[in-house]
């Protein structure tokens, strides 16, 4: 077998290696993209009662919590950036990211500074490249979040919302992760997290009139237990939905690395037929021409 | 009587029980409080402690929260829990 033709072999073989891989990691992605669409299902019950419960401390209230009123004592804005832990999913992270820096563009433009948190491998070793400040990591499990995670972030930011101002607190929170639409879209979304606008979900009730309830001990103090859950289960849907997104990316991305290896496998056979075919040819015109010249001689 | 109040307890990540029950009482933090048809729409804040439901059917659950909100109106007991354990069986 000639040179040219061990390295054609070498090459299919090793991208044969690699579609199994490919392939291996779409069929992964895709056992856990129902998991993850369940667990979005299962945690929306949770987010509902607490919305609608939400809603109606809001009607019966005048509402004036900290938690909805907008800072002036601090310039300083919180972003969350939820990324995944490992690539291969296409586009998935990049996206989050330029995501993250158009909002930090706008955000410097009107004159914030900006603390940084960061949940996931790939972003975080995107802001420690360009040696940004991070106030707050997690990584590990991106793929399936845990409640305790969202419960951490969300006491972290809290903490974070709640200093003084020149012990570092901050005025306003937001989030950058990939919003799940279908298995074919998702896309990168910011939502501004706190100050919290309530006036979400209070209108749609106008079906049936809200009952007049009975806060137990009082309005205040029901609202002051409901807002810090209210924002851990944002957070938690957050990272549910990113997690699904993250999936279905990967599955696709997979998908096509798949038929791309096909592809390329198809192209190496080919060459690796002609450089046969041409050394064949060139051997019977060798032994030919040899006996040629025997026969002369 | 027929089980005439809808209980729905939610954890985080899932619903943790669903289902018909005669009365719920559940553990706020001004003290215990039961829960009958045709109770006046509430909404409290819950301690931690045990939330008992007794149904007609199969008798009845305990399930250790460790803090929360219940709201009641019109008969449906929407209890939001942090954590819950069923406390035995």
């Amino acid at each position: 077998m000639g040179g040219q033709q061990r390295v054609y072999r070498g090459k299919i073989r090793s991208t044969q290696s690699l579609k199994k891989i490919f392939r291996a990691m779409e069929l992964i992605a895709a056992s856990r993209i129902g998991k993850a669409r369940d667990r979005v299902k299962a945690a929306s019950p949770y987010s509902q009662a607490i919305t609608r419960a939400i809603s109606a401390v809001a009607t019966h209230s005048t509402v004036s919590h900290p938690l909805t009123i907008e800072r002036t004592d601090t310039n300083r804005v919180a972003v969350l950036t939820v990324s995944s832990d490992r690539g291969m999913a296409g586009a998935y992270s990049a996206n989050v990211i330029r995501e993250a820096e158009r909002l930090r563009e706008r955000l410097t433009e009107d004159g914030k500074e900006i603390v940084q948190f960061v949940a996931g491998r790939r972003a975080l070793s995107y802001y420690n490249f360009r040696h940004r400040e991070i106030a707050g990591e997690w990584t590990g499990g991106s793929d399936a979040p845990d409640v305790r995670v969202a419960k951490e972030i969300a006491t972290a930011l809290f903490n974070a919302f709640e200093a003084k101002a020149d012990m570092g607190g901050v005025g306003e929170i937001h989030i950058v992760y990939t919003h799940f639409r279908s298995m074919v879209a998702q896309e990168p979304r910011v939502i501004r997290l706190l100050p919290l606008e309530i006036v979400e979900g209070v209108a749609e009730s106008d079906a049936e009139v809200e009952p007049l309830y009975e806060f137990e001990p009082s309005s205040d103090e029901v609202l002051d237990s409901l807002l810090p859950r209210y924002i851990e289960s944002r957070i938690y849907s957050c990272l549910l939905q990113a997690s699904a997104s993250e999936l279905a990316a990967r599955q696709r991305a997979m998908n096509t690395a798949t038929t791309n290896a096909e592809d390329i496998i198809r192209q190496y056979t080919r060459l690796a037929n002609s450089a046969r075919q041409s050394e064949i040819t060139q051997e019977i015109s060798e032994i030919v021409s040899g006996a040629d010249a025997l026969a002369a001689s | 009587m027929a089980d005439a109040l809808t209980v729905d307890i939610v954890g985080p990540d899932r619903v943790l029980w669903s289902g018909a029950a005669k009365s719920v009482s559940v553990p706020t933090v001004e003290g215990e409080i039961g829960l009958l048809a045709g109770h006046v729409p509430v909404l409290s804040v819950l301690r931690p402690g045990s939330v008992k439901v007794v149904a007609s059917a199969d008798g009845g659950h305990t399930l250790d929260i460790t803090g929360g909100f219940v709201s009641f109106d019109h008969n449906v007991v929407t209890i939001v829990a942090d954590v819950a354990e069923p406390a035995e069986k």
